[in-house]
């Protein structure tokens, strides 16, 4: 009997077994954090010594942290810029797919931000920016303006900041929506252009529907990469001047890591959790919608 | 076979790890200074002390901040580079560093280290030995103070004066670069050690005054004139220190305030034999005159293993001829004072400065607590750029300083 326990359910342990190292280290690595970051953002902590609890005291705290308005504002202005990006990767996709060998080595080089590190987009920004040696303003400078110091300006900074991150933030986008183009039915556009469709018609009516999972998976990543955005601005200017370009994601970094307040910083990674919750569970209910649908 | 060498070397190694192993610290970010430990430093102990055999673990400068915080509560070396003040209070409250009272006392290190024992000490104990300090102050172009007749400023009317002439032909008095926040501190903590002196200083750094006090009001007021007049250069918040330092070499700004380690610098981008040194001119004749010098320290962890030969070797490091090896070759000064007199021509004004001094601050961001210093210096960076919103920054700041020491 007991050899047959195996055969008997195999088919329903089989899937257990196979899931069991990944459920396992997804158990270790995100929902033990979670939870711990959780029970940690209820305290006062300094990293080291004690831990007093204090309940809300660092949600409370928050609410009136000019710090995390400055955050979420300029959070709340990376998402808006950040949908930018599908719409002006689709521009520059379908201007990009046609079949002509020149544009295969251009196509390369709008790849290429997508391929660097973001530390050097960082750093090349950077420079680009310098109020005194940048390119940005010996342009200026060249065509009569005064220069613009983009990184210590507390009004642009986080714009200057933003166009750095489009930068391969686009180029992602551009990849999905060439790989969308390629795939279109030649068929339907055919039949389209029978019955007469063409120019602003064709693209809204037979082009773009066909290009909606792309179009799907290109808002997504954009609005999670404007929500967990934190290496620019670590990069470029770690959150100044005096703070005006900081993000939740910064922000809780700095709190965590150079104030020594753990409990803090807990609190604003449980704020980020959240938001970036909401957009999640609106995500997952779209997929399992759209699969029904299919079915 | 090869399960069982690995055994064996590894039970081997626990041996001689028992037979007297000293695990220590480096976080200099200089090369040098890693070669004169392994090369010099390390052998000269060991010959000295057979049977102790030091193991030395390199670390980078920044991530040994944050790498400190765990290791002193886990599984600590028995010697650790840190920095003396505020930054050793955070450690020593949390009962993670060793009190080395007694090595003051049995080497007489009282009356040899007696410039920095005030930053050594808490509770009336010291908690570490303090290797090397530097001084900071006024690094100035020579050659364009010579061509438009200028001398070194004793009080700051002829800081102004120098300012104001340097203005008018088109050169920037200051260069500073403001992007990583504490050099602006330096500022604020000379005007107000100029201003309203060491005591009051210290009562700030410690939480007991508050940010928005009258006393600060002159502090702000000259910080705040030399910043309207458009004395210190422009887009400053966009440059790191190093950065700061172009506008220097280039001419186009005069004078910088810095610790020492800017010298070597500006002697690299040309300027050997075109720079001058001056102490941080008087405010108040009344107010003696109290300077910054930062000093680097090591202590023992208190779960350290080998505590025994740990004091041992800071007692070494506490040896004048030591403490001169090593400060030499970082551009530092010895905190020994039976340590030789340095020969390097800025070390040596430096070593007057820091003599004749009232006494020693350690720097705003090792004085006070890392949040309040962060906090502070990000208004004290706005303060330089926009200097008409002194009343909600030092609101902002005070707000801070409540919420950290609960006063």
């Amino acid at each position: 009997m007991q050899a047959n326990f195996w055969d008997r359910n195999q088919l329903k342990l089989a899937p257990v077994f196979f899931l069991a190292p990944a459920m396992l280290l997804f158990a270790v690595y995100v929902l033990y954090p979670i939870f711990s970051s959780l029970r940690i953002s209820f305290f006062e902590w300094d990293g080291v010594g004690e831990m007093i609890w204090i309940g809300f005291g660092n949600y409370i705290e928050m609410w009136e942290d000019d710090r995390v308005h400055t955050a979420i504002k300029n959070n709340f202005i990376w998402l808006i810029c950040f949908l930018l990006a599908p719409p002006l990767s689709l521009a520059l996709g379908i201007f990009l797919n046609q079949n002509l060998t020149e544009l295969k080595f251009i196509k390369s080089l709008f790849f290429f931000p997508f391929v660097v590190s973001p530390v050097v987009v960082g750093l090349i920004f950077s420079w680009f920016y310098n109020p005194k040696y940048g390119l940005l303003d010996s342009f200026l400078e060249f065509i009569g303006l005064n220069p613009l110091a983009v990184l210590s300006n507390e009004n642009i900074v986080t714009f200057g900041i933003i166009i750095a991150a489009l930068w391969p933030q686009i180029a992602y986008c551009l990849i999905l929506y060439l790989t969308g183009l390629a795939g279109l039915n030649k068929e339907i556009v055919e039949a389209a252009k029978i019955d007469g469709a063409k120019g602003w018609s064709m693209f809204w009516n037979v082009i773009l529907p066909q290009l909606r999972p792309a179009t799907f998976i290109a808002v997504i990543v954009s609005v999670l990469g404007a929500l967990r955005s934190f290496d620019l601005v670590a990069i470029m200017t770690r959150g100044g001047p005096w703070g005006s370009s900081t993000v939740l994601a910064y922000e809780m970094v700095e709190q965590a890591i150079f104030n020594y307040r753990m409990g803090y910083g807990a609190a604003l990674a449980t704020i980020l959790f959240l938001i970036l919750d909401i957009y999640i569970a609106w995500f997952l209910i779209r997929v399992w919608l759209n699969e029904k649908g299919r079915l | 076979m090869k399960k069982l060498s690995i055994l064996i070397t590894a039970f081997l190694f626990t041996i001689t790890a028992m037979a007297g192993t000293l695990k220590i610290t480096q976080n200099s970010s200089n090369a040098n200074t890693h070669k004169l430990w392994k090369e010099k430093v390390i052998p000269m102990f060991e010959k000295e002390n057979p049977g102790i055999n030091v193991e030395m673990t390199i670390y980078d400068h920044e991530a040994y901040k944050t790498a400190i915080r765990n290791f002193l509560q886990a599984e600590p070396p028995d010697v650790v580079n840190w920095f003396s003040g505020n930054r050793m209070k955070f450690f020593v409250d949390q009962g993670l560093f060793e009190d080395v009272s007694d090595v003051w006392k049995k080497h007489g290190l009282n009356s040899q280290l007696s410039a920095a024992r005030s930053t050594m000490t808490v509770n009336g104990k010291q908690w570490g030995v303090p290797l090397t300090y530097y001084q900071w102050g006024v690094y100035y172009r020579t050659d364009i103070f010579k061509k438009y007749g200028l001398g070194e400023p004793r009080s700051i009317a002829d800081l102004m004066h120098i300012c104001a002439t340097l203005k008018k032909n088109g050169i920037t008095p200051f260069t500073i670069g403001t992007k990583y926040l504490w050099t602006a501190a330096g500022w604020f903590d000379f005007l107000n050690l100029r201003v309203n002196g060491y005591d009051f200083h210290m009562g700030l750094m410690d939480g007991n005054i508050s940010y928005e006090d009258k006393r600060l009001d002159k502090v702000f007021d000259i910080w705040g004139d030399l910043a309207r007049k458009g004395y210190f250069i422009e887009n400053h918040a966009s440059l790191s220190w190093q950065e700061g330092q172009a506008p220097m070499l280039n001419g186009d700004a005069a004078m910088y305030l810095m610790g020492n380690f800017v010298v070597g610098n500006l002697q690299e981008g040309g300027l050997t034999g075109k720079i001058g040194y001056f102490q941080f001119p008087v405010i108040d004749g009344n107010v003696r005159t109290w300077e910054e010098a930062p000093t680097d320290s090591v202590h023992i962890p208190s779960k350290a293993k080998n505590k025994a030969d740990a004091r041992k070797f800071l007692a070494f490091l506490a040896r004048p001829d030591i403490q001169s090896m090593v400060a030499e070759v970082e551009g530092m000064l010895p905190t020994n004072n039976q340590s030789p007199a340095p020969s390097d021509e800025f070390l040596k004004i430096g070593f007057k400065v820091l003599s004749e001094s009232a006494g020693l601050a350690q720097f705003y961001d090792r004085d006070t607590n890392p949040e309040m210093a962060k906090e502070g210096m990000k208004g004290f960076q706005e303060f330089m750029v926009k200097p008409d919103r002194e009343k909600q920054i030092r609101k902002r700041i005070e707000k801070v300083r409540k919420r950290i020491f609960k006063k």
